[in-house]
């Protein structure tokens, strides 16, 4: 057992986040949301880094690590708010061409809940994954109609309602359809863990610059203990997001389904609870557009939906509890 | 990243599952949290049977007695101890995880030799005198005096929340030895055998209605200066040493008895019905299972995290209070949501039909010893704004 990342592991994720630092500025991130925002060139630099294939054997032209190591890369991505559909290009790396290198950008819409077909990063994508019980379906952007949101909640996730399913490919059954739910959700989880982390540095940041009755804000114990549970949020959060990702390398040492849906439910808490932190320490500047407190919050709450519910992953631990 | 065994620890695993077998079998039932006498000798003899095995001290270097396992064989060890139901350490706490290590590392041959084996065997119980009634969180604020007189030291004041007082042999000891001095660098750790004079020791009854700590009145009691561990007045440090001994493993006893009440919890809900249904068939109380039971998980993984990195040679800075937090947040959850589900009865804390109702009331008042004893959650909060986030200090 060894549950801390090895010397390689974290040598990765300081790679990722003093690129997403450099290339990835929050600037970036922003002009991404915008209308034809989407940098198909900066998304391909991001590809050239082994991003998507960090899994993916070698022979396939991926990087060959584990899935723990996309578990971590996404949890660094998920830190400096990197935009785009990085889980669906993580999950079709290997199977569909020219995804790997960010020549091909995918976006993915989960089937199974019922209300309106929302799919993120559909502009910008070439093909639309589709995922149902029954397995996953391909088809091409450009044979899928659909209205886009004026004002998507994430100002950085842009969002379209499709007007219908297109016809699709199936490129996989509902083996497939499973696996990808699983992972799709533990990497959503990671980013949540991320961002859970970003949104706390932010604010740590500001307790100490911005002053009040003399003294700098986070000397007041009441935003002391504000943040200090943030932190351990955090931790928590990342304990079992790392523990999914080695179970699902390590399938024997226990319930691959209960791990992914704890993973969530730890996640979505650390994410949206310390992002609302965020909000409160900058005071009426965290109510402001300009902040980025607010993107945190909001990608939260984006990344917490994907792949089933918080209620939906809060029973799903209770049934694999009670089952055992 | 791993989380399955290494061929070694596999290894390890199998014996020690096997030794416990046995072992647990031969253990007469245990006796109840009031009879001190009972506790005492129950505790011991297990500490025996794990010290003639070979198990005593298992996190402790070789060369004072201990296995000098690793810290992962540590883990696996108290795993298969609660999957076995086996004892838990008990009376042998404060010996075997805080004077015990203290000892090793600041204490002279002499103290070695007389203290190290008698609390590997289960001979010695030692009990912890730290707090005092004006000296909580702000430990180092203590008053307890110890003025030098020839051999001895003389010492007088009261100590407060000594868990086990009433069973034990030793006590490990903060005494001011220089009041001029600012108050951290004042202080002395003494060893206080039980039975010397001037000593008065009187329970206290707990939120449970047991006498699981006590007050101490020390009235000149003269300890003899053979018995200061460490330096005059650097007693603080001295308490502080086992923190390095710290590897992630202080609260995996806690925490699987947590995880077996929050399944006997589940159990019941589906046993019980409440308006024609189950109570497991209430969503909301399912949805709070699933949360608690995250929680749980996230909370071993936490555990095993601290562990890897205790075995690669110290812990991450607040570590251990982030954990303890947490725990004690999740523990306090899962006793309301207990409440909750025994409804009723819950104003019974002995069990009722058969059924652990009443060790599910235990389980939340037991809740709060986690979030005061040790440092309390505040504390914690404090340390980790403060050391880990940076923040600025209040004064
Ligand atoms: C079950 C149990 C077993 C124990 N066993 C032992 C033992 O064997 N030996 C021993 O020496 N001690 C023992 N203790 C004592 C324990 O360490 C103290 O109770 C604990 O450190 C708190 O001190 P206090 O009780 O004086 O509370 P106080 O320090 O008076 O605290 C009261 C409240 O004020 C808060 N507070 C205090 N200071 C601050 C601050 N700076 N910032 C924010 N909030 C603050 C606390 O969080 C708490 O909520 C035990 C306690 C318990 C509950």
């Amino acid at each position: 057992m060894d549950l801390q990342p090895t010397d390689d592991q974290a040598a990765l994720v300081e790679m990722i986040t003093a690129f997403a630092a450099d290339r990835f500025s929050i600037e970036t991130v922003r002009s991404f949301g915008e209308q034809g925002g989407f940098d198909r060139s900066r998304w391909a630099e991001l590809a050239a880094l082994g991003t998507f294939g960090i899994s993916v054997p070698e022979e396939q032209g991926g990087v060959g690590l584990h899935f723990i190591d996309a578990v971590l890369v996404h949890e660094a991505l998920g830190a400096s708010l990197v935009p785009g559909p990085l889980v669906a290009a993580t999950l079709a790396s290997g199977v569909i061409d020219g995804v790997i290198d960010g020549t091909v950008v995918p976006c993915i819409i989960n089937v199974g809940s019922e209300g309106p077909l929302l799919v993120e990063n559909f502009r910008s994508s070439d093909v639309l994954l589709i995922i149902d019980d029954q397995g996953v379906g391909l088809a091409r952007c450009d044979d899928a109609t659909g209205v886009d949101i004026g004002h998507p909640t994430d100002p950085t996730t842009p969002v379209t309602i499709l007007d219908s399913l297109p016809k699709t490919e199936r490129i996989g059954d509902s083996d497939l359809a499973r696996a990808w739910r699983r992972r799709g959700s533990l990497l959503a989880s990671a980013q949540l863990a991320g961002n859970s982390a970003g949104s706390t540095k932010l604010a740590v940041e500001y307790a100490k610059e911005r002053e009040q009755f003399g003294r700098p804000i986070g000397s007041f114990q009441g935003l002391k203990h504000l943040l200090a549970d943030s932190w351990i949020r955090t931790e928590m959060a990342r304990s079992s997001v790392w523990a999914a990702g080695v179970t699902i390398d390590e399938p024997e040492v226990g319930s691959i389904d209960r791990a992914i849906a704890g993973a969530r439910l730890t996640s979505a808490r650390a994410a949206t609870e310390n992002a609302k932190t965020c909000v409160q320490v900058h005071g009426g500047m965290g109510f402001t557009w300009e902040v980025d407190a607010h993107l945190f919050l909001k990608r939260a709450w984006v990344l917490e939906t994907q792949f089933g519910s918080i209620d939906d992953a809060a029973e799903d631990v209770a049934d694999l509890y009670a089952t055992r | 990243m791993h989380l399955r065994d290494s061929e070694s620890d596999a290894i390890f695993r199998s014996e020690v599952r096997e030794w416990l077998r046995g072992a647990v079998a031969s253990m007469p039932t245990p006796p109840s949290p009031d009879d001190w006498p009972g506790r005492r000798s129950y505790d011991a003899k297990w500490q025996r049977m794990l010290f003639d095995a070979g198990y005593a001290g298992i996190n402790w270097p070789a060369e004072h007695g201990g296995r000098g396992a690793t810290p992962t064989e540590h883990l696996i060890f108290l795993e298969e101890s609660a999957a076995a139901k086996a004892p838990d350490v008990g009376v042998g706490f404060v010996g075997q995880m805080h004077a015990g290590p203290t000892i090793i590392a600041e204490g002279t041959d002499a103290q070695k030799s007389h203290h190290l084996r008698g609390i590997l065997t289960g001979d010695h119980v030692w009990c912890q005198g730290f707090s005092e009634p004006g000296s909580g969180s702000d430990l180092a604020s203590l008053r307890t005096r110890a003025f030098r007189d020839g051999d001895d030291y003389v010492v007088s004041g009261q100590k407060i929340w000594t868990s086990h007082a009433v069973a034990a042999d030793y006590c490990e000891m903060l005494v001011r030895t220089d009041p001029n001095e600012l108050k951290h660098k004042g202080i002395s750790w003494l060893i206080m055998p039980m039975d010397l004079p001037g000593i008065d020791v009187r329970p206290l009854v707990t939120v449970h209605g047991s006498t699981e700590f006590a007050e101490l009145f020390l009235d000149e009691v003269r300890v003899p200066v053979a018995n200061l561990v460490g330096d005059e007045n650097d007693g603080w440090r001295v308490a502080n040493v086992t923190l390095s001994f710290e590897r992630g493993t202080g609260f995996v006893g806690e925490l699987l008895d947590t995880t077996n009440v929050f399944q006997e919890l589940i159990q019941y809900s589906k046993a019980s019905s409440r308006n024609g249904k189950t109570i497991w068939d209430d969503d909301s109380i399912r949805r709070e299972v699933g949360i608690i039971g995250a929680d749980l998980d996230a909370l071993w993984a936490f555990t095993k995290r601290n562990v890897s990195q205790g075995a690669r040679g110290g812990m991450v800075m607040g570590s251990g209070s982030g954990f303890k937090v947490a725990f004690a947040t999740t523990q306090h959850r899962l006793g309301d949501l207990a409440l909750r589900v025994l409804d009723r009865a819950s104003l019974s804390m002995d069990d009722l039909g058969g059924e652990p109702t009443g060790e599910l009331v235990h389980s939340k008042l037991h809740a709060f010893a986690i979030s005061l004893g040790g440092g309390t959650t505040q504390i914690q909060q404090n340390i980790i704004a403060e050391r880990v986030l940076g923040l600025p200090r209040e004064r």
